[in-house]
């Protein structure tokens, strides 16, 4: 049997994107020793990836901006699907969670008057995401990167071992939560994993877990995420018995890259479209003015005239059809595409050079100027980029208390893009970076009080359970070795990149189910060759097992939903639902599958519901709900 | 569109590897990862490797494409021909853990030894206030995705385990020149990254800059602004241009050799010694002279007199130890001294000069000869190359072509050697060096490789 390495924490954070490293800091800063638990190299995590900014209503460009209205189009962006405490708390926090940035030493670009700048972006009424040119996220995960040495620095000093309170485990991948009592029962006691560069089985003793380990993606052919991102947070919650929800809201990000073939999903950021960039077609028409669906038409421009009026007088023109929220966006793509209007590599035209001087592109967007010189010989400055959808972000995720991250597990707690509600059945672009931080950091501290609550009465590791978790880990190098992961999750991807993709319908959705069946028998014979030395093939079948189940949520989601809201478009159901609204579904494990209920959502305060304009809110709420709001109000 | 590539890559883990031959499909637009991820699925499914972004913002995927470093993922097939061996290995800097996987936790140490950012004292968060200019000095460096090619290419630690200790490597003095330009930063970091953090040690090869897929000027905007900074606060000045102004006493000495005549410059300058034995004006005249007429052993007793006066000074001790290890290098080159005797004394002098090394001095000449003397002739052609890069002087850039010449020619490659030695006597006729490295040369030449 193998050495297994034992480490006990108050606190384990696995994942150290932006929303693992704040909560982690919060913990350390609440004095709880800490663990932070991380698939790749301290600083890789998909964090860096995020390219347009962070959303908060600081007001600097537009002294108008406020929580209220950041509030508002969040919800708006959501298709009111959001949990309105989480986007309250998100539309109040987000400020001075990037201010506090700025202390650990970040550096955004500036306003003149050398406050944070902050620019548009879809579904945004005001300029509002702070940022750093195209690179927000790298600055984003350095800066706490950074924060975390400062702290090990400050322990260095005053325990003698910069590791004492607060410590990665980098490439250390979890494969189980343990618990001392069922799926069913029981609290968190610990969690176990293995290292890539050896194998090594390591168990990690704490009453806390938080899980931050960001999305999926990497179920899907055309994505934007990188190998991280097979929703093993999605699954380790399921098995230790907490809930997830919306996990059939899937976002298509509108602009990938397509071309050429082995680059195709990359990102292509917003801000390209923010800072002026617009969409043709093969006959060179601006075709977003035709797909203004009803309930965005006040706030959006009816001719090119007024949407190019609005980049420099945003007072008295609407904004541009291209900043719609993503939803929208990725479908029109879609139909274009299929009406025989798209480029020649199957997307469509994303012009900035016609728009801005050279010069003005390669200070705004460097890295994309870059990564289409580098990777596709086009250059942005002088030809427009050739665009199409990619599967980018999971709205679903492990259902939380808002306040504190809780999931219905005692002990387990999520944060960032792997927990749910916050943004509903779509997300806004910004509104992850900010959220990562808002809620990173509620995390951190509900773990913190969860920990502090508990005393000295621990939750007991079992060893029969770790035994069973390295079992199962090590398994398939038992396989007969008949089939091989990289197959199996380039069956997988094409699945559900076919018939669970931006656009869906019944027959297609059943057949993935039945698909799915075939690849969950297939993975159990599955053989890797080769050691437990960083053994990327083996490392792959652990994180197919993640892929498959959460696939199989998200498929089964999306066969109960029968309406057409944010990142779920039923071909059969094209229309948004009030009663379905009113609804989540939630999933749980049941045999070695997936349960899905439904589950009414939380109703908003009448408070909140007054930010609203009555004819607004009809558009998305029976009658009914709106009785509670005084008469005549809002 | 697609055809059969024939690719060499490292295999292999921390006791045991080597290059392995494969044959794969490559694809229209495709880089180097994808390659690499297709052995992965139809070859070779246990073959380690970095990645995550696969688009050149992560810093995960580097390595060595034929020994030069790279990021995997920015790398595009259509770089090379479809005949040519494309050969990937790891960096070669950080220990191998498995295939094309290193361990870089040095940098990680090293990132822990850098004093992170200290907070404005009684400025609120949400009050900050700094203006664009002032802040794109620091966002330059901030673009660092922490791919530590530059850390891999550095000379300093590439080949020398030993200077890893006390050397933070380019990586970190992007920081720390970052942290200094900071606005808001509230510490004073100069002084600390010349003691504690080896920036003395970088002779400013500019290698870093070249590797850096960010396009950072690592070496033009922060190391060389940092270490004239470094000077501007560690020397006084008086003392650093005292050092610099010629003595009467050695004028003289000076004017006779600049008009050719080496015996009676050495004259001059043994006569001024008389008087007053330690007087580092005449010392330097004297070194010069004996240099002048190809007597390097002499003239090395000159510079161990020179170093062993030089008092405290930084720069004028810097000079005297770079000094002293050419004299030794250039006389063990024309085979007037034992190497074997001599090369602790020659190690010992060059790390002394490498470690007191400020701005505009230049040691990757001195490293290459050291390396030609031992015969390790790659790394002679390689530093020789790196120095002929960034030298200034027609003398120097003429010492370091010989060197090169040198080199080639060991390595077999001997019209290019010729044509280094010919463009290098057009430079300085008079070399000193010239003769005994044309001897050299013409051996090497007979010897069968
Ligand atoms: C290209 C791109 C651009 C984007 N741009 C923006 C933008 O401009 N603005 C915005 O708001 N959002 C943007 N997003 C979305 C946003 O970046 C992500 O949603 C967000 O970064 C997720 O952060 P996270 O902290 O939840 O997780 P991540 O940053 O993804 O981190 C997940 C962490 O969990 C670890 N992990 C996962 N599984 C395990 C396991 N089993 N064991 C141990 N560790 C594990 C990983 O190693 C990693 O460290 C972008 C996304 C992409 C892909
Ligand atoms: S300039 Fe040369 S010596 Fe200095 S850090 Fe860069 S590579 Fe190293
Ligand atoms: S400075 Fe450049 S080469 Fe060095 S680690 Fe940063 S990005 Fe890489
Ligand atoms: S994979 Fe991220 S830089 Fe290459």
């Amino acid at each position: 049997m193998s050495e297994i390495e034992r480490h006990r924490y108050d606190v384990v954070v696995i994942g150290a994107g932006g929303a693992g490293l704040r909560a982690a800091i919060e913990a350390r800063m609440q004095g709880k020793r800490t663990a932070i638990v991380c698939k790749s190299l301290f600083g890789k995590a998909h964090t860096v990836m995020a390219e347009g900014g962070a959303a908060a209503a600081m007001g600097n460009v537009n002294p108008n901006d406020n929580w209220q209205v950041h509030f508002r189009d969040t919800m708006r962006g959501g298709k009111f699907l959001n949990h309105w405490r989480m986007a309250e708390l998100h539309a109040k926090e987000a400020p001075d969670r990037v201010w506090e940035l700025e202390s650990y030493g970040a550096l955004f670009d500036r306003t003149k008057d050398g406050k944070i700048s902050q620019r548009n972006f879809g579904g945004h009424e005001y300029p509002r995401l702070a940022h750093v040119g195209d690179r927000t996220g790298l600055e984003m995960i350095r800066t706490l990167q950074q924060k975390i040495v400062s702290l090990q620095q400050e322990d260095q000093r005053s325990h003698g071992d910069a590791q004492a309170m607060i410590r990665v485990f980098a490439e250390t991948t979890i494969t189980s939560l343990l618990k001392d009592g069922d799926q069913s029962s029981g609290r968190i006691s610990g969690a176990v994993g293995y290292t890539r560069e050896n194998g090594t089985f390591v168990v990690f003793e704490a009453p806390a877990v938080v899980l931050a380990t960001g999305g999926i993606g990497k179920s899907f052919k055309v994505t934007s995420n990188s190998w991280e991102y097979t929703g093993d947070g999605h699954a380790l919650a399921m098995k230790a018995g907490a809930t997830l929800l919306n996990m059939e809201f899937v976002q298509f990000h509108p602009t990938g890259m397509v071309w050429p073939p082995s680059v195709k999903g990359i990102l292509v950021t917003e801000s390209v479209r923010g800072d002026g960039g617009v969409l043709r077609n093969s006959e060179d028409k601006r075709f977003m003015f035709d797909y203004v669906p009803a309930v965005f038409r006040k706030q959006y421009a009816e001719t090119e005239e007024e949407a190019d009026g609005w980049y420099d007088d945003p007072g008295s023109n609407r904004r541009p059809p291209e900043l719609l929220p993503r939803d929208e966006v990725a479908r029109a793509i879609n139909s274009e595409v299929k009406e025989g209007r798209g480029s020649p590599s199957g997307g469509v035209f994303l012009d900035i050079a016609s728009r801005l001087p050279a010069d003005a592109i390669r200070k705004k967007l460097p890295s994309m100027y870059h990564q289409f010189k580098e990777l596709a010989d086009v250059d942005i400055t002088k030809e427009p980029m050739e665009v199409g959808p990619t599967c980018h972000y999971v709205m679903g995720g492990v259902e939380v208390d808002p306040d504190t991250g809780a999931s219905v597990v005692p002990g387990l707690f999520a944060a960032g893009e792997c927990s749910g509600g916050m943004h509903g059945s779509n997300r806004l672009g910004g509104n992850s970076l900010s959220d990562l931080l808002v809620f990173g950091r509620r995390a951190g501290l509900g773990a913190s009080q969860y920990v502090e609550a508990l005393g000295a009465a621990r939750p007991a590791v079992s060893e029969r359970d770790v035994e069973s978790a390295r079992r199962t880990a090590e398994a398939p190098f038992d396989g007969d070795g008949g089939e091989n992961p990289y197959t199996i999750h380039a069956d997988l991807q094409q699945t559900m990149n076919d018939l669970v993709g931006i656009i869906r319908k019944r027959e297609e959705i059943e057949e993935a189910l039945s698909r799915l069946e075939e690849l969950k028998s297939r993975a159990k014979r599955i053989g890797v060759q080769g050691d437990k030395i960083f053994n990327p093939g083996w490392h792959l079948a652990i994180d197919l097992s993640n892929m498959l189940i959460v696939s199989e949520c998200v498929a089964r989601a999306a066969l109960i939903r029968e309406e057409s809201r944010g990142g779920h478009t039923r071909d059969d159901f094209p229309d948004m639902s009030d009663e379905w609204r009113k609804v989540n579904l939630v999933c749980r494990p049941e045999g070695d599958g997936v349960r899905v209920d439904k589950q009414p959502l939380s109703t908003m305060p009448p408070e909140l519901l007054s930010l609203f304009d009555r004819d607004e809110l009809s558009k998305y709420m029976t009658e009914d709900e709106l009785s509670i709001l005084p008469e005549g109000k809002a | 569109m697609g055809y059969k590539a024939r690719f060499r890559v490292w295999r292999g883990d921390d006791t045991d590897g080597g290059l392995e031959d494969f044959s794969v499909e490559v694809n229209e637009g495709e880089v180097v990862l994808d390659v690499i991820h297709r052995l992965q699925a139809t070859q070779t499914p246990d073959l380690a490797v970095r990645w995550n972004c696969k688009a050149g913002k992560c810093g995960s995927c580097s390595a060595e494409i034929n020994g030069q470093p790279r990021l995997l993922c920015m790398t595009r097939m259509s770089t090379f021909t479809e005949e040519q061996v494309v050969t990937v290995t790891p960096l070669r800097t950080f220990p191998v853990i498995k295939d094309l996987v290193t361990d870089v936790s040095f940098n990680y140490q090293k990132a822990l030894e850098v004093p992170a950012f200290a907070p404005p004292v009684g400025v609120a968060p949400g009050e900050y206030r700094m203006q664009q200019t002032d802040v794109e000095r620091s966002q330059e460096f901030r673009k660092c995705i922490e791919c530590f090619l530059c850390q891999d290419t550095c000379h300093v630690i590439r080949d020398h385990e030993d200077n890893k200790e006390a050397f933070a490597g380019p990586r970190f003095f992007i920081r720390l020149a970052e942290l200094d330009m900071h606005p808001l930063d509230s510490m004073d970091r100069k002084r600390r990254s010349q003691e504690q953090h080896g920036l003395g040690m970088c002779n400013i090869t500019k290698c870093c800059t070249e590797v850096c897929p960010e396009g950072i000027k690592i070496t033009d905007n922060a190391i060389i602004p940092m270490k004239e900074r470094v000077v501007d606060t560690m020397y006084d000045p008086v003392v650093w241009l005292g050092s610099r102004i010629p003595r009467r006493s050695a004028m003289a000495a000076n004017r006779a050799l600049d008009s050719g005549d080496a015996a009676a410059a050495e004259e001059h300058a043994r006569s001024r010694l008389r008087d007053k034995p330690s007087d580092a004006a005449a010392l330097g005249a004297l070194q010069d002279a004996l240099v002048a007429q190809g007597r390097f052993v002499e003239a090395s007793d000159v510079t161990r007199t020179k170093l062993e006066h030089a008092g405290r000074g930084r720069g004028a001790r810097q000079r005297a130890a770079a000094d002293h290890a050419w004299a030794l290098l250039c006389a063990a080159e024309a085979g007037q001294i034992d190497l074997d005797r001599y090369d602790d004394e020659i190690t010992a002098t060059l790390q002394q000069a490498q470690r007191l090394a400020s701005i505009g001095t230049v040691l990757a000449g001195t490293h290459a000869l050291h390396h030609l003397v031992h015969g390790r002739l790659a790394e002679a052609a390689e530093h020789s190359r790196e120095a002929l890069r960034w030298d200034r002087s027609r003398q120097t850039r003429a010492d370091d072509l010989v060197t090169l010449a040198e080199a080639l020619t060991g390595l077999g490659n001997r019209p290019e050697g010729e044509s280094a030695m010919a463009e290098s006597l057009t430079l300085w006729p008079a070399n000193p060096r010239a003769e005994s490295a044309r001897s050299n040369m013409h051996e090497m030449g007979l010897q069968p490789r």
